[in-house]
């Protein structure tokens, strides 16, 4: 991360209001065009079905009115049936009756024949260059002078419908465009209110000062809580990183000073005495500091690393005998101390914890080279499942270190041992921190005659077998 | 008969000067002292000696136009009117008929073009049609009576009057009694047939005329004189607007108390008709306050002024509406013609 100080400045955006109003105006408007399609074809159809019923009302009535009269079919025209027709205000009329083979009784010879057959027809055609509408009933004629088919066809043009079926659509979006406009205005103050507390942990992080990393208040509803517990979370692990690093270099500077100074302080003194005893005896001294600035630069790094794993590296399922097992193999101790005897206390079955390896392994190294260091021989590393806790434990035969000394354990470092060029308040350091890592706890104490150190964790096994 | 119309209007075009048959009167009106550009021809069924005030005022106001008036009988005018719409013969800029029910069916067959002014918009609903067809006038169908020679206690107010009279065993209104002809006449045939449908007294009424031996003859004009003279004493469905344009002091107007027919001439501007623009012009003309005025001093818009008022249901305006075309319809107006000829043709056998 990069800390520029200053505060980032917030580039210029659409806020979020504006674009899910603009995202309901839009889904409005696509409802609105669909609405108006359906609405247009909704008053086509009825239009088209109400003034239909007209010219078949119309042509029938004109059929009921024809009698056959010396043989041929007389049509006495009813002025009713026009003034049905006359309903379509503004169109012009068509009419035709025809015979069977096609002769026109009386009416328009320009009044198209249905091309389809049937008693009731209704079908599109031109009039007079206009679209038109025609219905044809037919009429059955058996009489003693004359018998067949006689055809009514009647037909008017679309102004009526289409101006009825604009009515209609237009009367249905007026409706939506009502309830649009209502709808817009509610959803524009249901959003706002849902954008309110958005706003508000917007504001309150603007306010914030960068280097503040304590946790925001967490209120709101579930989304905006959720953001902010994650927020805080990251700024909680950005906290612990940033505190490790800055510990990493205060022990540096702290803990190496004196090591080094004292590293100088034998090569100088090397240096000046000619003496050759003298010299391989500065020499020794000057290798025995520089080895435990070595290990106590080990400690500083592999704590670092171990509270780096920590919050990096999501935890696993691990069995705690495979890391007691691991660093016994290792047999650090034999460079350490070659004398010493480890002894491995484990048993078949197995205790398993949700934790990072590599960190435990670290952990349970420093434990052993502890005990090595200041405890007695034997020295043994074990493990123990006891219900719902899990521990790895390493312990001595000897009484421990004081009380006083106790009390200063487990501190990230210790000034008494850092003064004698070791590293143990370090190694416990680090012991403690990988325990509070994965939800575990440090136990120092006498055990069983002997001094014993001993992670516990919360066993994962017990529960996840079922 | 359609076919020798049709020809006489192609004779107008090809033989124009011996080709006035149906075409009564022609007549070019001009403002005087005028640069004339355009020349509105005009053919109307009405009298011009009736129309030419209207025409005069509307080519003073217009100085550019000139009126070309042609006076054609209306089934003519009709039939030159089709011809017309066909592109068989030149078509006039504006058609003017009484004859209603035929220019409905000029409309219906699309012959017409459409216009639109304040003046259009402003007619009510049953004196215009697709804005393509006008009602102009409102002119009552009366009684006329010689008021020298019928008494007054006869003097029919009504129909049911005039029923009465015709029924009386020995009448001296025997073959006095004068109506169009409908066959001759579309304004003639108008009426009847809006008769016809207005009530059940034309049932009656045609057995009246045939019984009383009633003339059916032509012409507005040769009926008013007529009766002045005292051929006829009692005339049937005239043109009321025509008596009182006349002066005779011995004619008696009767609206008939049951129910008055009014006709509303009708305007149209023909789709292929040269100077559509003026047309429309002498429309608005006619229709603006002026020009109601002025056809309000010729009586060609009824007013309700001269004391004889008519109740208000009596009233019965012809509808410019495609009900008409019922009217045109060639079944129904030939058994309409069958009855009526039936009704007159007792007299003739009779003779």
């Amino acid at each position: 991360m990069t800390e520029s100080g200053a505060r980032v400045a917030v580039p210029f955006r659409t806020s979020l209001m504006s674009r899910v109003m603009l995202g309901v105006l839009a889904l409005l408007a696509a409802g609105g065009v669909i609405v108006a399609i359906a609405a247009l074809a909704y008053g086509k159809q009825a239009a088209r079905q109400s003034y239909d019923r007209l010219l078949v009302g119309a042509a029938q009535d004109i059929a009921e009115s024809t009698k056959i009269v010396n043989g041929a079919p007389v049509v006495d025209l009813p002025v009713s049936a026009f003034s049905l027709l006359s309903l379509a205000l503004d169109d012009r009329i068509s009419y035709a009756v025809r015979e069977a083979d096609g002769t026109l009784l009386t009416g328009y010879d320009t009044a198209p024949i249905a091309s389809k057959s049937g008693d009731q027809v209704l079908f599109d055609a031109m009039l007079h260059s206009d679209a038109a509408r025609f219905a044809t009933v037919a009429r059955r004629f058996a009489e003693r002078d004359y018998s067949g088919t006689v055809y009514f066809t009647v037909g008017h043009t679309l102004r009526a419908r289409n101006a009825m079926a604009i009515e209609l659509t237009r009367t249905a979006l007026m409706g939506v465009g009502i309830a649009g406009v209502i709808l817009m205005i509610c959803a524009f103050f249901v959003i706002r209110s849902t954008m309110r507390p958005l706003e508000h942990m917007a504001s309150e992080l603007l306010k914030r000062d960068p280097y503040d990393l304590t946790p925001m208040p967490i209120k709101g509803p579930a989304e905006v809580t959720v953001a902010i517990a994650a927020m805080n979370q990251f700024m909680r692990r950005l906290d612990r990183q940033v505190g490790a690093m800055r510990n990493l270099i205060s022990d540096a500077a702290h803990q190496l000073r004196t090591p080094v100074a004292a590293i100088r302080a034998h090569a100088e003194l090397v240096a000046d005495h000619g003496a050759l005893a003298e010299q391989q005896q500065g020499l020794e001294r000057l290798l025995k500091r520089t080895r435990s600035l070595g290990s106590l630069l080990d400690q500083m790094l592999s704590r670092a690393m171990v509270i780096h794993r920590t919050d990096n590296s999501p935890p696993e399922p691990v069995d705690l005998r495979d890391i007691a097992l691991h660093v016994v193999e290792l047999e650090d101790h034999m460079v350490l101390s070659p004398h010493a005897i480890v002894e491995l206390c484990i048993d078949g079955d197995e205790v398993m914890v949700f934790a990072d390896e590599i960190s435990l392994r670290e952990a349970v190294k420093n434990m052993l080279t502890n005990a090595l260091k200041h405890g007695t021989s034997p020295i043994r590393v074990g493990v123990t499942g006891k219900g719902k806790t899990a521990e790895i434990w390493v312990a001595d035969a000897g009484p421990g270190p004081s009380p006083e000394m106790l009390a200063q354990i487990g501190a990230r470092f210790e000034r008494f041992a850092a003064s004698k060029g070791t590293s143990a308040g370090l190694g416990l350091s680090i012991v403690s921190s990988v325990a509070e890592a994965f939800h575990g706890s440090m136990h120092i104490g006498q055990h069983e005659g002997g001094f014993r150190v001993t992670m516990a964790f919360p066993a994962m096994g017990g529960k996840d077998a079922q | 008969m359609r076919n020798s119309l049709l020809w006489a209007a192609l004779q107008v075009v090809l033989l124009l000067p011996t080709a006035l048959a149906s075409q009564e009167e022609i007549e070019r009106i001009t403002a005087p002292g005028s640069q004339v550009d355009i020349t509105l021809v005009l053919r109307s069924t009405t009298d011009l000696d009736v129309l030419r005030p209207i025409i005069e005022a509307f080519v003073l106001q217009n100085p550019d136009i000139a009126v070309t008036y042609e006076q054609w009988g209306s089934n003519a005018l009709f039939e030159n009117s089709l011809a017309a719409c066909a592109g068989k013969v030149p078509s006039a800029s504006a058609v003017f008929s009484s004859g209603v029910h035929q220019m409905i069916d000029l409309v219906n067959r699309a012959c017409a073009s459409a216009y639109r002014s304040e003046q259009t918009t402003a007619l009510p609903a049953a004196r215009r049609w697709r804005d393509e067809l006008w009602g102009i006038t409102k002119e009552p169908a009366v009684m006329i009576y010689n008021t020298d020679l019928v008494p007054a206690k006869d003097v029919p107010k009504s129909r049911f009057a005039l029923l009465d009279l015709m029924r009386r065993p020995t009448s001296m209104y025997r073959g006095k009694i004068a109506t169009y002809n409908i066959e001759a006449s579309g304004l003639g045939y108008l009426f009847a047939f809006m008769d016809s449908l207005e009530a059940s007294t034309f049932g009656a009424l045609l057995e009246g005329f045939a019984r009383t031996d009633a003339v059916a003859t032509c012409c507005s004009w040769e009926i008013i004189n007529r009766v002045s003279r005292g051929d006829y004493l009692i005339a049937y469905n005239v043109l009321g607007s025509y008596v009182d344009s006349a002066t005779f002091d011995n004619i008696g107007v009767i609206h008939p108390q049951d129910y008055t027919l009014f006709l509303s001439r009708a305007y149209m501007i023909p789709k292929d008709g040269p100077e559509k623009q003026a047309a429309a012009r002498l429309l608005d003309f006619m229709l603006s306050t002026r020009g109601q005025n002025l056809l309000k001093a010729r009586n060609l818009f009824y007013a309700e002024t001269d004391g004889a008022t008519l109740p208000e249901s009596a009233e019965r305006g012809i509808s410019i509406e495609p009900t008409l075309l019922v009217a045109g319809d060639k079944h129904r107006r030939k058994q309409f013609i069958d009855l009526w000829r039936s009704a007159f043709a007792k007299r003739d056998k009779a003779r």
